[in-house]
């Protein structure tokens, strides 16, 4: 065993880690596509709570709706509106990229830049419309 | 004495020398279709904030709103099994721990997709409560 050494001779490819590396848009974007990915995981265990609740009867369901509609829950659902949105436009990115394009550092940091735009400005809007129609 | 190892004993272990391309293919696929079903969904959902009891159920007696819901279970599940698997297999470095949690992973995911699959289905074809 060799030590890894980053510029000598016999030098290891290592990887990207947090503390050696300037943090940069892609690599946010590529981070957040797996945090929100793990917070979406628990959203669909949400989803399916919400179909159990709707099949056990009025009472579960209820309570389940109470639980989605009270200050955490709203805090809760906002979260995962942002996750869904990010997560689903940095996925069309990711398409783009297993077809070849975009790769370029400028179409890349710009892409990125814009699905984050797109994530805050989608879910600002969507919550506006909620709470400005009373529909939550 | 890694010199007198044969090939075939470094590469065993390692995961499936041919297999790897169908989750790359299944992880898109999923994804793409979750497109078309998040943006459904969350549109539901805007429409269901304030339903009551009665109000959700008649929703999901409506095949037009039972079966995109079964579906966005199906592949939402699909989906972050896959994507999962592929967090634990890049964090988790202790085998037994590996094993472990991509285990549990397969389990929440078919569990949780068969209860929520289930729970869509009574609902649609069922009268209400149990």
């Amino acid at each position: 065993m060799s030590e890894a050494r980053p510029n000598g001779a016999g030098a290891r490819p290592l990887s990207p880690h947090l503390q050696v590396w300037r943090w940069h848009l892609t690599m946010l974007g590529s981070i957040l596509h797996r945090a929100t990915g793990v917070g979406l995981y628990a959203g669909a265990l949400i989803a399916a709570g919400w179909a159990a609740s709707l099949a056990a009867g009025p009472e579960a369901y209820q309570a389940y709706c109470g639980l989605l509609g009270s200050p955490l829950g709203k805090l809760v659902l906002i979260g995962l509106t942002l996750s869904a949105f990010f997560h689903m436009a940095n996925g069309v990115r990711h398409l783009f990229w297993d077809s070849g394009f975009g790769f370029a550092p400028r179409t890349a940091d710009a892409t990125g830049a814009a699905v984050i735009a797109f994530a805050v400005v989608a879910t600002a809007a969507l919550w506006t419309y909620v709470f400005l129609t009373g529909a939550a | 004495m890694a010199g007198y190892r044969t090939p075939l004993a470094r590469a065993r272990g390692l995961g499936s020398a041919k297999h790897g391309v169908g989750h790359f293919i299944n992880q898109r696929m999923t994804g793409a279709a979750l497109v078309i079903l998040i943006l459904w969904a969350i549109a539901a959902a805007v429409g269901l904030a304030r339903a009551d009891f009665a109000t959700a159920t008649v929703w999901l007696h409506s095949a037009w709103n039972a079966v995109p819901a079964a579906l966005l279970i199906g592949v939402a599940f699909l989906h972050m099994n896959l994507g999962m698997q592929v967090i634990v297999e890049d964090y988790v470095q202790t085998p037994l721990s590996k094993i472990a949690l991509l285990t549990l992973n397969v389990f929440v995911c078919w569990l949780g997709a068969a209860i929520g699959v289930f729970s869509i289905l009574k609902v649609a074809f069922g009268g209400g409560a149990y």
